[in-house]
């Protein structure tokens, strides 16, 4: 018996995200007394993983995966958690994660929960507890198959060192036909992308145009984060569709999320609840995003974004 | 082509949510049910494929009599006719079991889903459907173009899109993007009309046991009231001294 945990890396790199899944990992490898394998694919530094608790770490180096096909990683998945005899495995509820995660519960004939946000309270029955509600509400679920799936949220459990001397193997899956070809990756360059941003500035429709938005990105800019945006502006055109956060958008758990002239709808808060502080700078003291946000300036983005841009560059030259 | 599109019946977005029965269930008193948003996408580009090259459109749901009118909407936007499968939808990977068991006997080219309900958000029907059927999958569709057998699809990755190429037949989870927010149907009378005429097939479920339930539920706790501050200089202060994000 094991647990085993897909510690997911892009262009030889982990994901932060995979640091957070190995200490996850530890933390139920620990409660069910057993081994913590992490599985690696393309990665350069496999041993880092030996630093969040992985006690054996099984890298699978092969140039024809450079690039993410999901139908080839859940199959290495699915052999390596057969070949660990794992108990549970964990897999991010990154983009990626959640392309995978449904299909390696399909071929372990497992039950699957994704989303979760905690270390299990129970481990007999095995209990998580994950988002639903498009962040309205939470749910205890209980996972009953021999096997368990479980899809960790970002920013939900933390990065928990716990230093192990982990041992090392190659490890060579059969390649599954990839059935799904990639023929272009269009990204922007040079810019931090909303899932993986700590930090995410955000505008709304009270920014009144697309020629506003130099406020916007400088904002981010100085502040290393990435720039979101409500609903109705990717509607009207003036942001990419892709920006679009919020419960029919883009989800996002960042550390801190500013909102610069959006009122706060429902839908919009259901995607943006999962981040730890939200700031919210709106002219309206009405405006219901100050009944959600941690900290608010009521008052005109044209203004305050302006001086806020300003004092953090000085705030950044002096830390 | 022969698309099917897999409808799931949710919750309205502005829906307050509460629970029954000491927490355990979801109370369904006053909430209003729709299509998920993101399948009204995938629901929109199949009416595109019917239009301009011929294709036949199936709604499928998986759920009890109470989801028809979700069907019916469907069809009133345009399919042709629709499927009901009689069994309780407890956990996505049951869900796609239904499902397969459904199109194993019929032979759909196209399978096009959402890329997750906004109920439980689960994100499991489709990438669970696929692996059951063995047929391609895409995940996130931001783009779809057919050929023939051959697939074109856009993807949404981090921080950009992916172009992939793949065979029919194909499941595909949509969302926003797959087309514009403009081009979501919505009913005309004319259509509600004819939807009452459409065929509405309601066929039993298949033994299928769920290795996943929820227990209970919880609603976020209440949050403390928002700290107004009255200057950039205090906000930049509160956010590195006390809540520590810069
Ligand atoms: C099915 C459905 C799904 C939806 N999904 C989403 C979703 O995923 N994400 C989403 O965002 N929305 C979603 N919406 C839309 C949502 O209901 C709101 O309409 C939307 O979030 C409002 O966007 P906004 O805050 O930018 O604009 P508005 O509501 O117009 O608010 C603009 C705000 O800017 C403020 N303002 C104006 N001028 C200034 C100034 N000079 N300085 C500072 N503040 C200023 C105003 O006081 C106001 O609060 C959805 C709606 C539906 C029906
Ligand atoms: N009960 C259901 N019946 C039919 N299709 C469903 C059902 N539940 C989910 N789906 C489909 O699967 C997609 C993803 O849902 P989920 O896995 O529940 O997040 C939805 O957008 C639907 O297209």
């Amino acid at each position: 018996m094991s647990v085993l945990v897909f510690a997911e890396s892009s262009e030889g790199k982990f994901k932060k995200i995979a640091f957070e899944a190995v200490s996850y990992g530890k933390k139920i490898a620990q409660q069910l007394s057993t081994q913590l394998i992490a599985l690696t694919i393309n990665a350069e530094n496999a041993s880092e993983l030996s630093t969040y608790g992985a006690n054996k770490i099984i890298k699978v180096n092969n140039e024809t995966l450079s690039t993410f096909n999901a139908k080839v990683v859940s199959s290495i998945i699915a052999q390596a958690a057969t070949q660990e005899n794992a108990e549970v495995v964990i897999i991010d509820s990154s983009s990626n994660g959640l392309y995978v995660a449904p299909a390696v519960a399909t071929i372990l004939d497992a039950g699957y929960v994704s989303n979760v946000i905690e270390a299990p309270s129970n481990t007999s029955p095995f209990t998580v507890k994950r988002k639903t509600f498009s962040n309205k509400a939470f749910s205890h679920t209980e996972i009953s198959s021999a096997v368990k799936v479980i899809g960790l949220a970002k920013n939900s459990f933390g990065v928990v060192a716990s230093d192990e001397a982990a041992t090392e193997e190659d490890f060579s899956p059969e390649i599954a036909n990839s059935g799904v070809n990639s023929t272009a990756i269009n990204k922007n360059a040079g810019k931090v992308s909303i899932a993986d941003a700590d930090i995410v500035v955000s505008g709304g429709r009270g920014l009144k145009g697309p020629e506003n938005w130099n406020l916007i990105e400088d904002l981010a800019e100085v502040l290393g984060g990435a720039t979101a945006c409500s609903k109705p502006v990717s509607d009207l055109g003036w942001r990419p569709h892709n920006e679009h956060v919020g419960q029919t958008g883009k989800p996002v758990a960042s550390n801190l999320y500013i909102a610069i002239g959006i009122s706060g709808a429902i839908q919009h808060l259901a995607g943006v609840n999962a981040s730890k502080v939200k700031v919210v700078i709106n002219i309206d003291p009405e405006a219901p995003f100050f009944k959600a946000a941690e900290y608010g300036i009521v008052g005109d983005a044209f203004e305050v974004v302006p001086q806020l841009i300003e004092k953090l560059k000085e705030f950044n030259s002096k830390n | 082509m022969k698309i099917l599109v897999c409808i799931s019946h949710v919750p309205d977005t502005t829906s307050k949510i509460n629970f029954t029965a000491e927490n355990a269930e979801f109370d369904s008193n006053g909430v209003q049910f729709v299509i998920n948003p993101y399948d009204e996408f995938s629901l929109a580009r199949a009416m595109w494929f019917k239009e301009k090259q011929g294709a036949s459109v199936t709604v499928i749901t998986v759920g009890d009599a109470s989801t028809e009118p979700s069907l019916r909407k469907s069809l009133a936007i345009g399919a042709d006719d629709a499927i009901r499968i009689d069994a309780q939808a407890t956990d996505g990977i049951t869900v796609a079991k239904q499902l397969a068991e459904v199109i194993k006997s019929n032979a759909y080219d196209l399978i096009l889903t959402g890329r997750e309900s906004i109920d439980y958000n689960g994100a499991t029907v489709p990438g669970a459907l696929a692996t059951l059927l063995d047929y391609n999958f895409i995940n996130a569709c931001v783009g779809l173009e057919i050929e023939g057998t051959s697939v074109t699809a856009s993807k949404e990755i981090d921080g950009g899109t992916e172009t992939l190429g793949t065979e029919l037949p194909a499941v595909i989870a949509g969302q926003k993007g797959l087309v514009e927010e403009k081009d979501l149907r919505i009913p005309n009378m004319r259509g509600i009309m004819m939807a009452r005429k459409k065929p509405l097939q309601v066929l039993p479920g298949i033994e299928a046991t769920s290795s996943t339930k929820d227990v209970s539920f919880e609603k976020p706790a209440e949050k403390s009231a928002c700290k107004i501050v009255t200057s950039v200089d205090e906000l930049i202060d509160v956010l590195h001294n006390e809540a520590k994000v810069i």
